[in-house]
């Protein structure tokens, strides 16, 4: 063993970066947090745009301001920081193997590990477009970086895939950069994507976004040269006669993301099929002990101010895990949280009633578009806590606290359930 | 007139109707709560963005900005433009003033993001 510490954070995004700071708060001060790239921030240095941290700090901040907020909170504590060193592997045992550009290959013991490593865009194989294979396709997320980072704009003519918030918003950026967008393709009958990105990224410069269409054809031998883009009928297949044509030398995909766990997996940690997250209890455990998941690693975010508060946690509760050696001050009582119909998941999956220390976020996606629906937390007959919500949408995660001391009168699994908007 | 826009307030995202004199919104119809009207109202009236993009320091990198407070609609390319014909010189940090009066407007572009080399 190379050396050992307390806690190791993998990435230093918003979650990373929020994770060592709280632990750092609750005492635990031999904190190293790694990162692949030569930047602290993760994905929010390429967020130029504003809109992040208007519940944390009430007030709108771009992307970089609002990671340089926690970056600078991380260097007035001291905390460590590895930069261009990246975690390629971790075992049950909480070794993690490390490189970098620095030490080299590196094996690292810890007491407790925070997972940190935020999330990917689907790639366009993943998406199972028909067409050639030409230059001139991207993520709307590497576009992104591209722009805004390197100061390279991809193309002059675009077309867009997917109503994505980074679609969007890149959508806007190509725009203001001298760029023609033609128009964004959404497969769904609602757009992904928030209705004030829709307004100010796209009806302010005149970029039609076409509902149920996707792309049925890719032109272009080695650069591309246009899409066809056709209208989907209800069972998802392209309604015939309904194909246009868009010349274009730039096709950006904005398809959604997925967490990025292959590191996860080299630890053994369960994955949820559906949030391609880890399973997690009410303390943000992993069912490995000591291993602690929170972001975008953990379920896509779709606040980042969501992301730095649930980081929060994790590293209070990584902090407690590493201050008790592990050990739960009461006996266990497990139970469940299930999801009920229209709801595609919960994070957590369990929690511990017997070692409540305090409220449980209970965190969710619904499946499709619903209005006027009131959000239920039951245990057997009995209603825990509601929510009425006038529409509630699958790009907009959904967050129900469960109080302590209402947890302390549950003695069941616990079931959210929703009722009326037609369900 | 009759201006159809959407309410940003929720994701409800009503279909507003505005009727409009002298550029004035004189009815707004179609919102569900309080919110859609002021938003219709403001929107027809002076509606303001905030304009973030990037200028390119002096080793050609670009350096994230933003205009300090929205600006008119109408103005945002000019805003574009003017802060393109700029540039960083580093070390820059948040909060360093790019331009004074961004296109007129007298807004300032502020740098949002560190950089030093
Ligand atoms: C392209 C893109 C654009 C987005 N735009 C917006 C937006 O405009 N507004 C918004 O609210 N949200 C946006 N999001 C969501 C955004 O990701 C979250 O708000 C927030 O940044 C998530 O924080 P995080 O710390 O979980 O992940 P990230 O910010 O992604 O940080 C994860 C970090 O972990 C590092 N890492 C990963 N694997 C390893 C490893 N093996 N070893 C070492 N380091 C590793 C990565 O390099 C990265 O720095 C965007 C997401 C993406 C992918
Ligand atoms: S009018 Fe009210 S309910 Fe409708 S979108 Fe605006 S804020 Fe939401």
């Amino acid at each position: 063993m190379d050396r050992h510490v307390s806690l190791a954070v993998i990435g230093a995004g918003p979650a990373g970066l929020a994770a060592a700071v709280s632990a750092h708060e609750a005492g635990i001060e031999n904190i190293v947090i790694y990162e692949r790239d030569e930047k602290l921030g993760g994905i929010l240095n390429q967020c130029i745009h504003n809109g992040f941290g208007l519940h944390t700090f009430k007030e709108e901040l771009t992307g970089p301001e609002y990671a340089t907020r926690f970056i600078d909170k991380v260097r007035e504590l001291g905390i460590r920081c590895e930069t261009e060193s990246m975690v390629v592997s971790i075992s049950p045992q909480r070794e993690i193997t490390v490189v970098s550009k620095r030490y080299g290959l590196r094996v690292v013991s810890a007491d407790a590990i925070v997972l940190a490593m935020g999330c990917r865009e689907r790639p366009r194989g993943a998406l199972n477009i028909p067409g050639m294979r030409p230059q001139g396709i991207y993520t709307a997320g590497a576009a992104q970086k591209l722009v805004n980072c390197e100061g390279y704009v991809p193309g002059k003519e675009v077309v867009i895939l997917g109503s994505g918030d980074i679609g969007l918003i890149m959508a806007r950026r190509m725009t203001l950069e001298g760029a023609h967008v033609k128009v964004v393709a959404e497969l769904m009958p609602y757009s992904g994507g928030l209705k004030r990105n829709i307004v100010q990224c796209l009806d302010d410069y005149d970029i039609p976004l076409k509902l149920s269409h996707t792309v049925v054809d890719i032109k272009g031998k080695r650069k591309l040269e246009g899409v066809t883009i056709a209208e989907v009928g209800p069972d998802g297949a392209p309604v015939p006669g309904t194909e246009e044509y868009y010349e274009c030398d730039t096709l950006l995909l904005s398809c959604g993301l997925i967490p990025e766990n292959e590191l996860s997996l080299t630890a053994g940690i369960g994955i949820n099929r559906i949030t391609n997250g880890p399973f997690v209890d009410d303390r943000l455990e992993t069912d490995v002990p000591g291993i602690f998941a929170c972001g975008n690693v953990l379920h896509v975010h779709d606040l980042v101010d969501y992301v730095s508060e649930e980081a929060g946690r994790a590293g209070r509760h990584a902090a407690d895990y590493i201050l008790s050696g592990g050990a739960k001050k009461n006996p266990p009582n497990i139970v469940k949280v299930t999801p009920g119909q229209g709801i595609r998941y919960t994070v957590p999956v369990t929690i511990d009633l017997g070692n409540i220390e305090e409220d449980v976020h209970v965190r969710f996606r619904v499946g499709a578009v619903y209005k006027k629906v009131t959000i239920k937390l039951m245990c057997g007959d009995k209603e825990l806590t509601s929510k009425r919500r006038t529409i509630v949408v699958p790009s907009e995660m959904e967050d129900v606290i469960l109080r302590k001391s209402i947890l302390e009168e549950v003695d069941g699994d616990i079931r959210v359930e929703m009722t009326g908007g037609g369900l | 007139m009759i201006r159809e826009l959407t309410c940003i307030g929720c994701p409800m995202g009503c279909s507003l109707t505005v009727e409009v004199e002298d550029g004035k919104a004189v009815s707004v119809t179609g919102n569900t709560c309080g919110i859609g009207k002021r938003y219709a109202e403001q929107e027809i009236q002076a509606p303001t963005r905030m304009v973030t993009t990037t200028v390119l320091s002096d080793n050609g990198r670009p350096v994230p900005v933003k205009t300090m407070r929205p600006v008119p609609k109408e103005k945002i390319f000019e805003v574009v433009n003017e802060i393109k014909s700029r540039h960083a010189t580093l070390p820059v940090s948040i909060g360093d003033i790019l331009i004074d009066d961004a296109a007129g407007t007298g807004v300032p572009v502020i740098i949002t993001g560190d950089a030093d080399r």
